[in-house]
């Protein structure tokens, strides 16, 4: 991207402001880092006291039956689809952190005896953790908060309708994409 | 009244009432969970001097604007704003950078404008899928990845449509 913007930059004549640009970005990082700071930090504190009274536990008992659908062979064995439905309730959460370690360990049960080749109900899993399924999207709405927006949690409806659109993309993708690829 | 306006109070203290039903040390995990977050944000600003770098050059040399010239139309016909063109291509492949790109376009052009709010909106709804997906497939030891990388791509690219669909819908 740097060699690019300097060739760019040198085609338009324009590379003074390459390199006043590049002075700027360095800059421009520190201050959105500190003004984003806090908001991240407050709820990044009230998900872990949310995960601690429980709520993860509740979402995943909500889901397990929808997850049970996507992927029946799944289901079958108990420690996975308690790792599926964690995964999933964690990433609701938005904790990151948590979500990952569940879904490997899910992926791991699942890949068992596929002798390297991804199933159907792995390639549901990984879809379904590609398209991000966030209740509330903290870092951006610190990165909105840190440009002085006016409510930075206000484009929360927009996210979940899309992001329902993008999840139900992704998995009538996989259906079908699952009959067509062997 | 805005639904959001109402939202963060009140999961904040449905938290805080659930909490201390629970006898739960409300205030100590908090400040741990906080802690967390610090170490995050500390964890991302070495990428992001980088990125943000190269976007502000990027931008600068005018490749930016050459870029979204050259993808205008295809945009503008699924109804995706073209100054978002830079977001849809590095979404995909680096968390870091598409918040770089993201927040760059939120300073551009304001964080309540359209492109500000559509950028805001793509990112919250979408994920950094190769990441993702090799993290997956590499720990299960996966070598035959079938439709997965396709799969995750049109839910991608669903959301960058319903990212723009969804800001017209609630706000103008």
């Amino acid at each position: 991207m740097v060699v690019l913007s300097v060739v760019f930059g040198l085609m338009n004549g324009t590379i003074n402001e390459v390199g006043n640009a590049a002075m700027e970005g360095a800059g421009a990082a520190l201050e959105l880092c500190l003004a984003m700071g806090g908001i991240m930090c407050l709820w990044s504190g009230v998900m872990a006291v949310m995960n601690r009274c429980g709520f993860t536990d509740a979402l995943s008992r909500l889901f397990r039956p929808i997850l049970c659908r996507l992927m029946p062979e799944a289901c079958r064995d108990r420690e996975t689809i308690a790792a599926v439905s964690a995964n999933i309730s964690c990433n609701l959460l938005g904790l990151g952190n948590a979500a990952t370690p569940l879904g490997i360990q899910a992926a791991r049960r699942m890949a068992k005896g596929s002798g390297g080749i991804a199933t159907n109900e792995l390639c549901m899993l990984v879809v379904l953790n590609t398209a991000s399924i966030q209740l509330l999207p903290t870092t951006v709405a610190g990165v909105r908060a840190a440009y002085g927006s006016a409510s930075p949690f206000e484009i929360l409806p927009a996210v979940w309708l899309a992001s329902a659109l993008s999840v139900t993309a992704g998995v009538l993708a996989a259906k079908l994409l699952s009959r067509l690829i062997r | 009244m805005d639904l959001s306006a109402v939202l963060v109070p009140a999961l904040l203290s449905i938290t805080a009432v659930v909490g201390l039903g629970k006898r739960l040390n409300v205030y100590d995990i908090l400040t741990d969970g906080a802690r967390e977050g610090l170490k995050v944000l500390v964890g991302i600003l070495p990428a992001l001097v980088g990125l943000l770098t190269a976007v502000y050059m990027f931008r600068a040399s005018g490749a930016m604007d050459f870029l979204a010239s050259l993808l205008a139309p295809a945009l503008e016909a699924v109804g995706i704003p073209p100054e978002t063109a830079g977001l849809l291509f590095i979404r995909p492949m680096s968390g870091s950078g598409a918040l770089a790109v993201g927040s760059d376009l939120m300073a551009q052009y304001g964080p309540d404008s359209y492109i500000g709010r559509v950028a805001a909106v793509m990112l919250g709804s979408t994920e950094t899928t190769f990441y993702t997906i090799a993290v997956y497939f590499g720990s299960a030891g996966i070598r035959k990845t079938r439709y997965a990388v396709p799969a995750a791509l049109v839910a991608d690219l669903v959301g960058f449509m319903a990212a723009a669909f969804a800001v017209r819908l609630f706000f103008y």
